[in-house]
């Protein structure tokens, strides 16, 4: 048997509201484990207002602060600001917002923050959609995906524009550090979010986080799903630390991107021809990731 | 107690710093821009050890002072006209999350057309998101009500945000003679805040969670019931302020010469001074005139009014904005407020100095003679003709 290597405590309270299999639940419930018990934490309008649950309880163990959904960068300079000006440096300050709410809404204040070099991790949980309003397309929807706002009849095939690349734009700001980390991948996880709470200065995740209802997948495919994402090359795991990058799942051959999309009702649209198109892609980046780590 | 020269904007900065504000996020705007750069330099010298954000935005701006306030700290921010705007939805998050932040607002038309002058456009625009709202009428009372705003705010009866909004230019960028308190005076009249209803590190506590319907009322009865007791409350830190200091200014509304008048008038900001000089002018002209300035405006002073039209039979209201209703906001608030009282004087609506345009002594001479002829007017824009002078730039 397999030795656990996360942290027992749970700073996330079992009676979280999250659906069944939620990718978001898995990413706070991580990184909680790595930022530790002197975390407090701001949430915008996403999945995670709900999963928090409602007055007069909430599902976390730690101060959480609620925000509109576009404030998460001004929320967490903000946190920094009054824990610096009261002496209570030893806390960690973490943003904790959706892909609409970072790549869509948030990138201004995501990008001041990163710009005023403001001590917080600021964490994206993707589900790749608009979820908590019932499965709109974001920037961070991928091309080819089924969401509400992009539906495929007639001639319309789903999201006709590639995803947003937020870590090429965060990566310009220059932040300490910054990773792409899997909720399928828990190790790499915690090592990741242990990493970032050690160090000082603005900080940034970027967490796929698989959402059964939005992709339309069984609830019990989570981990599954997320772990076809990064061995596909689709959704690869790597760090940049003083601009160096690194890649921290190492993958041989990659496995068929068909494996990824086939199991997605999001993509069940998707012809041969369309997923091939998808294969050259990934291969490509990859192997411009490669080339990228191997720089000195 | 030092006399120094300032305009109303390095009377906020001053103020802010008396006030040994912990946490400052600000966005520049003209004409707010020297308060936050008069506190950029007392941060930097040292004489204010307080964390300055500068944000990319003004949402940002008064996000940063919400989650900062959530901590407990004491925060400021300023702004004026767009910048306000902007806020809009952040303002509703610093009422509702009962954080005591002060603003200063330098009072600027909105656009377009783009103008920067002096109009209560924006903050009236704004009047109904829970701030507590101070009109000054001099650079003194800026200073003044800055100090106030932070007491209130800060009151474990209240926690809610006030914003004291100068007019543009004629306060924010004209200098006079301001009594500055020293520290160890403000000290003693604003100990450090008292935090009640925070995040505490290590603690699974919640700011600003959804609520359902049966909670979200209970939430709004409690934040109007905090703004009801605003009046008793600053009617007693002005009391005390009043005792260490040796300035008050007579709570919500200031009546002048209200004795005995056959018509009062009703003002906000700077436009006060000169009716006040014009009052003068029409008494010792044997006319029975009066002024009344409302000084703070949300909440709204109703009692205080009532008692003023229980007294006179003609009431005019100068409203500095139109905001698109049936009268100016100032006169529809006074309309409402009269509407219960035993005695319902006739009440004009005057609208003026909109856009910066100067109230001088003749324009506020005619709305006093509109009040009190045979048939006064109900809604009247005045000054409506263009400038008798060429315009430079024309």
């Amino acid at each position: 048997m397999a030795k656990l290597t996360l942290p027992p405590v749970e700073l996330v309270r079992s009676g979280h509201s999250a659906c069944p299999g939620c990718g978001p639940a898995l990413a706070m419930r991580y990184l909680l484990k790595g930022t530790g018990e002197r975390t407090v934490v701001s949430v915008p309008a996403s999945c995670w207002t709900i999963i928090a649950t409602g007055y007069p309880t909430t599902a976390l163990r730690l101060p959480m602060i609620d925000t509109p959904i576009e404030a998460t960068g001004a929320s967490i300079s903000g946190l920094r600001a009054a824990l610096d000006a009261l002496h209570m440096s030893d806390v960690q300050v973490v943003g904790f917002a959706g892909d609409g709410g970072t790549v869509d809404i948030g990138l201004q204040s995501l990008s001041g923050m990163l710009e005023r070099r403001t001590d917080a991790l600021y964490v994206m949980y993707d589900n790749e959609a608009y979820m908590n309003t019932g499965i709109q397309r974001s920037g961070s929807t991928p091309e080819g995906a089924w969401t509400t706002t992009t539906p495929v009849e007639g001639m319309a095939r789903g999201k006709g524009e590639p995803k947003k690349d937020i870590m090429g734009i965060v990566l310009a700001h220059h932040p300490v550090y910054a990773a792409t980390l899997n909720v399928a991948y828990p190790e790499d996880f915690l090592r990741k979010a242990q990493k970032a709470a050690s160090l000082k200065g603005p900080r940034f995740f970027h967490v796929l986080a698989p959402c059964p209802p939005g992709w339309k997948f069984a609830s019990d495919q989570t981990v599954q799903i997320g772990r076809l994402a990064t061995d596909t090359g689709i959704f690869p795991l790597y760090e940049v630390e003083n601009g160096k990058l690194r890649v921290t799942r190492k993958l041989g051959q990659l496995k068929p991107v068909r494996d990824y999309i086939k199991v997605q009702g999001r993509f069940g649209h998707l012809t041969d021809a369309e997923i091939d198109t998808v294969e050259h892609e990934v291969q490509a980046s990859w192997a411009a990731l490669l080339q990228r780590e191997a720089r000195p | 107690m030092t006399r120094l020269v300032l305009s109303g904007n390095y009377a906020q900065s001053y103020a802010a710093r008396l006030a040994r504000v912990q946490v400052i996020s600000a966005y520049p705007i003209t004409p707010q821009t020297t308060i936050v750069e008069q506190l950029a330099k007392f941060v930097s010298s040292g004489e204010l050890p307080a964390q300055f954000i500068k944000v990319e935005s003004e949402h940002s701006a008064l996000q940063v002072c919400v989650s900062a306030a959530a901590l407990g700290a004491r925060t400021y921010t300023a702004t004026s006209s767009q910048g306000l705007l902007l806020m809009h939805e952040l303002l509703h998050w610093a009422s509702g999350m009962r954080t005591p932040i002060v603003m200063g607002v330098v009072s600027r038309s909105v656009g377009p057309p783009w103008s920067l002058d002096a109009d209560h456009t924006d903050t009236m625009s704004q009047r109904d998101t829970g701030w507590v709202q101070i009109y000054p009428e001099s650079n003194q009372e800026v200073l003044d009500s800055v100090l106030e705003a932070f007491r209130l705010a800060e009151d474990l009866a209240i926690r809610l945000p006030v914003m004291v909004a100068e007019d543009a230019f004629y306060l924010s960028h004209t200098v006079e003679p301001v009594e500055v308190p020293s520290q160890a005076q403000v000290d003693a009249f604003l100990p450090p805040r008292v935090p009640k209803g925070t995040l505490v590190p290590g603690k699974a506590t919640r700011l600003g969670s959804y609520v359902g319907p049966a909670d979200y009322v209970r939430f709004r009865r409690e934040q109007a019931r905090a703004m009801e007791r605003v009046p008793e409350t600053l009617a007693a830190i002005e009391e005390d302020y009043g005792r260490r200091m040796g300035r008050t200014y007579g709570g919500l509304v200031q009546e002048y010469r209200t004795e005995g008048a056959d018509a009062v008038l009703l003002t906000m900001g700077t436009a006060s001074t000169t009716a006040r000089a014009v009052v003068d002018e029409l008494r010792s002209e044997g006319k029975r005139v009066g002024l009344a300035r409302i000084r703070v405006f949300r909440p709204f002073p109703a009692k205080e009014v009532r008692d003023l039209a229980s007294r006179v039979d003609r009431l005019g209201v100068m409203d500095r904005s139109w905001t698109f209703g049936q009268m100016g906001s100032a006169a529809t608030e006074v309309a409402a407020a009269i509407q219960s009282s035993p005695r319902r004087p006739r009440l004009s609506s005057f609208l003026a100095g909109v856009g910066g345009r100067d109230v001088g002594t003749a324009l506020l001479r005619e709305m006093f003679r509109d009040l009190l002829s045979k048939e006064p007017s109900g809604l009247r824009w005045l000054d409506m003709d263009p400038p008798k002078e060429v315009p430079l730039h024309g």
